[in-house]
């Protein structure tokens, strides 16, 4: 970071669009995201589309703390678009950053927040290609909030959606679920527990392209993020018009966030993931996906969890450990940690 | 995970339940009902339905599932006055996740805090303490809900925040005694339980000692049971050796933490800190004699109902309530005139359809579509 | 209210105020430990026992010997009967 901004906090100034925010943005955004696009300090970014369909989606990030075990804001924000875009089997290319900061905010932390997106763009192969940048009062916004949009092209043939799961299709997970939202509960002080977990922040459109190298029978793709694994498999479920089964003893959780759990009276499959997806893929095909998965960083603890069945339509259950049925229904709200 | 996966190995389940069908076909009550037994505990009901037990028990066997989640049962004039000490300005409000949803005469604590109140959840009563110390500015209240098993907790913090000066905290004290509820049941016409599953982590504290009149004076079986499925059908299966023996009897399957004398230290802090209330008010069973306590007069400066000047109010259940009747096993969750119609787990009437857990919410969730998944 | 969970004592941190970490599968938290203090359990004789935990408190020690018999009478649950049965298929 340019040395003078050590110790120097945002300030009305930096979004006024003088030369407080042009060095800004040229400091530290210009020069962090280091591509030609954005380097033409243009209004726009302009380039040429391979042809195919388009994906093109938006996240905005409010996470609070900024930083936690495993990722922190910059990371989610970019990580979050590029898996969206992946989930339609689309590969992502150009990413926008739109900023809105709290006067106060220590520059420091925001250079290493956009360090961070920088480093995960490039993990993820995409360009940040433009921006904005706003700054508000003290009060108004808590430090920083990110909005991110994200194109890409979906390869011609590939067709996933969340209603093409079909009865006797296999249900994946690229590995063990709940960490991010281990994570952010012993994040939270209030409940003053402390694990060996970190977030599994990470960005699957790798895993997505290894994937569709072994299979065109790819029904859905889903990334498993707030309402956990759970709530992706009844949105599945509901848009498909299909039942789905899902085996207890199949469902992966590290040991550390089973016992904040267990602690916390909380389901890991209702936790959120920052990095986990569900994949739900034609029986004949799920073996050699499978193994392709476990090849992959992101998908070496990848399992089947369960299947698309006959049965009542919408409906997720769980065939617990001991043989019965439990219907695993849509969060109402948040999870809560309980004591009863 | 020690002392919890033993206890919910699939195998052992399997010859359990086996031995629990053929005690089920060796049982004739006098009136031509399923055997029915009660798990007083709302944790019980947790995981019996966490592992679907209740689907695995012969035909001829019922759980009817008793009111002690304290959640469930808490009025909704209790809510309305967390609510009103949660609306000062100068107050932060601390409370379990569990009392957040429920539903007072109007809104919930989950609403007033979306419109701004400042209401944090706590895990422990002495995380609530921490905020007291580091708010000297503010009235900190803590909202102590539970039975015995939660009371050393609350009563020690009260003690913790006298001994170390802090005389900004305040509990609102909800507590409830699980004896007078267990009576109130047995005592209740058409009541039809057979034998009760005892709440495992009450007995902790309180002992087996205290069920003895269930068996003496009302010939029931009790058996204090833990939370595990392995416990909770190892005492289904204790139960069940009982009535076929025609005995009634308390006993202890929960041993490994439970001793029958109870926890002298964790009963000290509660005789130091509570006394009994008069009587309490129990969403859908309506007022119960001595089953509730409140701060006693040493520690008066701590008690919120002081502070805060808040009085007993009444708020009647709407007459359409039938949870007593369900919880007493008289009616199924379905029987009740408004289960499902005006009463849902989106707009609850009554306290069965309050928690996620509840019978009338579990039934509202599970019920038609488990058949189905089952067949 | 029940929500509990074994954990297992591994340093007294504050003798004064009674505070003890715990830990349970790799999650760790403090946790007051006043209500397993007494005759049979003096504060340093805790350390590496399982205890009970419950909204922040140390409710009661397990007991070990208990706990193993109760798996033993689990075991032994059907298994006269399991013997019965095969003897009469046997003998079929």
């Amino acid at each position: 970071m340019n040395k003078k901004y050590k110790d120097k906090k945002i300030t009305m100034a930096h979004g006024s669009g003088g030369k407080a925010s042009s060095d800004l943005i040229s400091d530290i955004f210009v020069n962090t995201f280091n591509n030609d696009y954005l380097a033409t300090m243009e209004d726009q970014a302009r380039f040429d589309m391979q042809s195919g369909q388009l994906a093109l989606t938006t996240d905005s990030y409010v996470v609070s703390p900024l930083f936690f075990k495993g990722g922190d804001i910059g990371k989610l924000a970019i990580t979050g678009t590029v898996n969206d875009l992946a989930m339609s089997g689309a590969k992502p290319l150009y990413l926008t950053c739109g900023l809105i900061l709290e006067e106060g905010l220590p520059i420091s932390t925001l250079d290493e927040i956009i360090k961070s997106m920088q480093k995960t763009a490039e993990e993820a192969g995409v360009k940040v290609v433009c921006g904005d940048t706003k700054v508000v009062e003290k009060g108004s916004a808590d430090q920083i909030f990110i909005n991110t949009a994200g194109v890409g092209v979906i390869p011609q043939g590939v067709e996933i959606h969340s209603y093409s799961a079909q009865a006797g299709d296999k249900i994946i997970v690229n590995g063990f679920i709940g960490d991010h939202g281990a994570t952010i509960m012993q994040s939270r002080a209030e409940l003053a527990i402390s694990a060996d977990i970190d977030s599994d922040c990470q960005v699957l459109n790798h895993l997505v392209e290894a994937i569709l190298s072994v299979s065109n029978n790819i029904h859905s793709l889903r990334d498993a993020t707030r309402g956990g694994v759970a709530t992706v498999l009844n949105e599945i479920a509901n848009d498909s018009k299909v039942c789905i089964n899902i085996k207890e003893d199949s469902v992966p959780v590290r040991v550390p966030t089973r016992g904040v759990c267990e602690i916390l009276g909380l389901d890991p499959l209702y936790l959120a993931n920052e990095g986990t997806l569900v994949c739900v893929v034609a029986a004949e095909d799920a073996d050699s996906v499978l193994q392709a998965m476990q090849q992959t960083k992101e998908g070496e603890n990848a399992c089947i969890i369960g299947e698309v069945t006959d049965g009542p339509e919408g409906i997720v259950a769980l065939n617990t450990l001991f043989g019965g049925n439990k219907i695993l229904d849509k969060l109402i709200g948040d999870q809560l940690p309980r004591i009863c | 995970m020690k002392y919890v996966d033993e206890f919910r190995d699939p195998k052992q389940a399997k010859k359990i339940l086996k031995e629990i069908d053929k005690l089920c076909s060796e049982i004739t009550l006098a009136e031509d009902r399923p055997i029915q037994i009660m798990e007083v505990c709302g944790g019980h009901t947790h995981s019996i339905f966490r592992y679907g037990l209740n689907q695995l028990l012969p035909d001829n066997l019922e759980f009817v599932h008793g009111p002690g989640c304290p959640v469930c049962v808490l009025p909704r004039s209790v809510v309305d006055n967390c609510i009103r000490i949660a609306k000062h300005e100068d107050v932060i409000f601390t409370t379990f996740g569990d009392a957040m949803r429920v539903p007072g005469s109007d809104i919930s604590l989950l609403d007033l805090k979306a419109n701004g109140s400042d209401i944090r959840m706590v895990y422990s009563p002495l995380d609530a303490l921490a905020i007291a110390q580091k708010n000297p500015n503010k009235r900190v209240v803590f909202f102590g809900l539970g039975f015995e098993t939660t009371m050393p907790s609350t009563a020690l913090s009260v003690m913790q925040a006298q001994k170390q000066g802090v005389d900004n905290f305040y509990l609102f004290c909800n507590h409830i005694t699980i004896i007078p509820t267990i009576k109130a049941v047995l005592d209740s016409p058409g009541m039809r339980i057979d034998g009760f599953l005892g709440p495992g982590h009450v007995s902790l504290i309180i002992g087996t000692q205290p069920y003895k009149f269930i068996a003496d004076d009302y010939h029931k079986p009790l058996v204090a049971a833990g939370f595990e499925p392995l416990d909770i059908l190892q005492s289904v299966w204790m139960i069940l050796k009982q009535l076929k023996n025609g005995e009634a009897k308390i006993e202890n399957q929960y041993s490994r933490l439970v001793h029958d004398e109870g926890n002298a230290s964790a009963l000290s802090p509660i005789q130091e800190v509570f006394e009994l209330r008069e009587f309490f008010e129990w969403r859908g069973l309506g007022s119960i004699n001595h089953s509730g306590v409140k701060i006693n007069a040493k520690y008066s400066q701590y008690d919120a109902e002081i502070e805060f000047k808040l009085k007993e109010v009444t708020v009647t259940d709407p007459d359409v309530c039938q949870c007593g009747e369900v919880l007493k096993g008289v009616l199924k969750p379905w029987q009740c005139k408004v289960f499902g119609k005006e009463c849902t787990p989106e707009k609850p009437l009554g306290a069965l359809m309050v928690s996620t857990e509840g019978a009338c919410s579990a039934h509202y969730s599970y019920g038609n579509n488990i058949d189905l998944i089952n067949k | 209210m029940c929500l509990g969970v074994p954990a297992q004592i591994k340093e007294i941190i504050d003798i004064d105020n009674q505070i003890a970490l715990v830990d349970l599968s790799g999650v760790s938290r403090e946790v007051n430990i006043a209500c397993v203090i007494d005759g049979a359990h003096q504060i340093d004789g805790l350390i590496d026992k399982w205890v009970l935990v419950h909204v922040g408190f140390a409710l009661s020690v397990v007991d070990e010997e208990e706990a193993h018999k109760t798996l033993q009478i689990l075991d032994e649950i059907g298994e006269l009967s399991a013997t019965m049965e095969d003897l009469d298929l046997g003998s079929k």
